[in-house]
């Protein structure tokens, strides 16, 4: 059978465009939400008295925005892109991929109301009620067909690395989403949990770390085997290390949830097993971080004047380092100094502000010059102090958490000879203020940084205009 | 626990899912020509 798509002789570059475009659109306002609630963090006052600004409300706004918004637009640009180039075939189903596009800010819009307002389920990073649940699946279900319609018609036998990690992470957030949001209605805008107690707490966070495993991780991956190949102008280290990677990943994946629910009413048998599947994440991890940065090797002097490949290897070095500290954090002894401390907070951000938002931001700024018919961004030198600012907000950051928190878990262990605790809660709130202002000053470098990386953008194109590119055929390879 | 009793066999199926794709990947040669794939990327646009 013959689809339409496959006769096409141009890309699909529209949706490309849109979603790149929002990417950055929705990465000021997310990150601005988090600066925010920095602000709250370190001055509860700065939510003025008013229920619709107040913490509770505004972080799963700003984790809904950063994840779902920012990285999810540029995980629907990256995988509509790369699909299409790597399989030489136009995307398949214009409409429906229009549909993927309207609908998924739709999504965001419909959080960007709800949440504020109070309407939630109350499960971390899919806080959402039903009726958004349900356009979330439709989104999503479009976005499979779309995605594995192209693989589908492709006209190269081999399907490129990158794909595979889109594919297994269109497939996992799918179920998991299925399963995770599983409610009654009660109401239009609230609804109940299908599990309760500790059975809701374990499938909760067979969702929240496998959202960070396939979500937040193998789609990344996805970006970072395409983007760093490309722009470094050379094949991927390691081919046959990236395959092995991605098998490794997706096999072990599973099951390293229940490392979030140590010392809780889970059995300790699952506890041990989430801590050992952590462990053993780190090979898996390694292995692609160590393929990444050494795509690079014998042109290292690339890294001296290209910001847009130091984008991209830095954030595989924070890759590398949050792959490191979350397997060491699972660990229950480790876990039970670290466990509801700002370290978390830290290491959640060393891997989310340095290996995603790094690596998106050097994806898109890879992209969007291409999609608007310019060889490179309207500033190349803008790219350069946006890369430094962000560099030196993630560093303040996570710094100032680690701090923080090992102090925090320090404090609330702390007995004296009579077996009374040494501090109250509040002292160590108090002791942590310096921290919080300076995780605000590290997160309003990062946010400048994005600020700068829209004026970059809209610059790029407004003199721009957006080009149709005309299908290439596959070039045959010579065989060695 | 009863939980486990949904999660981990949809872990087992999941996992002969993928290694359905694994299978599917290496004989339909997917993997034949392995290091040559990572430069085709760079000739296509």
């Amino acid at each position: 059978m013959i689809f339409p798509n496959s006769l096409a002789t141009t890309y699909n570059d529209k949706v490309v465009r849109q979603f790149a475009i929002m990417t950055v659109v929705w990465g000021v306002v997310g990150m601005l939400v988090g600066v925010i609630i920095a602000a709250q963090l370190t001055w509860p006052e700065l939510n003025l008295g008013i229920p619709w600004l107040t913490y509770g409300r505004l972080r799963p706004l700003h984790t809904n925005a950063v994840i779902f918004a920012f990285g999810g637009c540029g995980l629907f640009a990256s995988a509509y892109y790369v699909a299409q180039r790597t399989c030489h075939v136009r995307l398949f189903g214009d409409k429906l991929a229009a549909f993927t596009f309207w609908g998924w800010q739709l999504v965001i819009v419909a959080a960007a109301i709800s949440l504020p307002l109070g309407f939630t389920e109350g499960k971390e990073y899919a806080e959402l009620e039903w009726p958004i649940d349900i356009l979330i699946t439709l989104v999503w279900v479009s976005f499979a067909i779309v995605f594995f319609g192209t693989i589908g018609t492709r006209k190269v036998r081999h399907i490129y690395v990158a794909n595979w990690f889109f594919g297994a992470f269109i497939i996992a957030v799918a179920l998991l989403h299925l399963v995770n949001s599983a409610a009654i209605p009660a109401g239009y805008m609230k609804s109940y949990s299908a599990y309760a107690g500790v059975q809701d707490a374990m499938v909760q966070w067979w969702y929240g770390h496998n959202a960070v495993g396939f979500f937040l991780t193998a789609g990344f991956l996805g970006m970072m085997y395409y983007f760093i190949p490309k722009q470094a102008e050379r094949p991927v280290y390691s081919y046959r290390l990236s395959i092995v990677h991605f098998w490794a990943l997706i096999f072990t994946y599973m099951w390293a949830g229940p490392h979030h629910l140590h010392y809780t009413a889970l059995p300790d048998w699952t506890q041990s097993v989430g801590m050992v599947f952590s462990l053993i994440l780190l090979a898996p991890s390694w292995g692609g971080m160590i393929n990444g940065i050494m795509t690079l090797s014998g042109a290292w002097h690339k890294l001296r004047d290209d910001p847009i490949l130091r984008f991209l290897i830095v954030s595989l070095s924070f890759y590398g380092m949050s792959t490191f500290e979350g397997p060491m954090m699972s660990i229950k002894t480790v876990n039970a100094l670290s466990h509801y401390t700002d370290w978390t907070v830290g290491h959640v951000h060393s891997g989310a502000l340095g290996w995603v938002g790094l690596v998106t931001m050097g994806s898109m700024y890879y992209l969007i010059p291409r999609l608007f018919g310019q060889k490179q961004m309207y500033s190349v030198k803008a790219i350069e102090v946006h890369f430094w600012t962000a560099t030196i907000g993630i560093v303040i950051y996570i710094a100032s958490m680690w701090i923080a928190g090992v102090m925090q878990g320090l404090m609330w262990r702390a007995i004296n000879t009579d077996g009374t605790l040494t501090y109250t809660f509040v002292e160590s709130v108090k002791a942590t203020f310096p921290f919080y202002v300076l995780r605000l000053l590290g997160g309003l470098l990062y946010l400048s940084g994005m600020v700068i990386m829209l004026w970059n953008t809209l610059k790029t194109a407004t003199s721009g205009r957006s080009v149709t590119v005309t299908i290439l055929a596959p070039v045959a390879i010579a065989h060695a | 626990m009863d939980i486990l009793y949904l999660l981990i066999p949809l872990s087992v199926i999941l996992v002969f899912f993928i290694l359905g794709g694994l299978w599917w990947a290496i004989y339909r040669g997917q993997f034949e020509d392995i290091e040559s794939e990572g430069e085709r990327i760079l000739k296509d646009s």
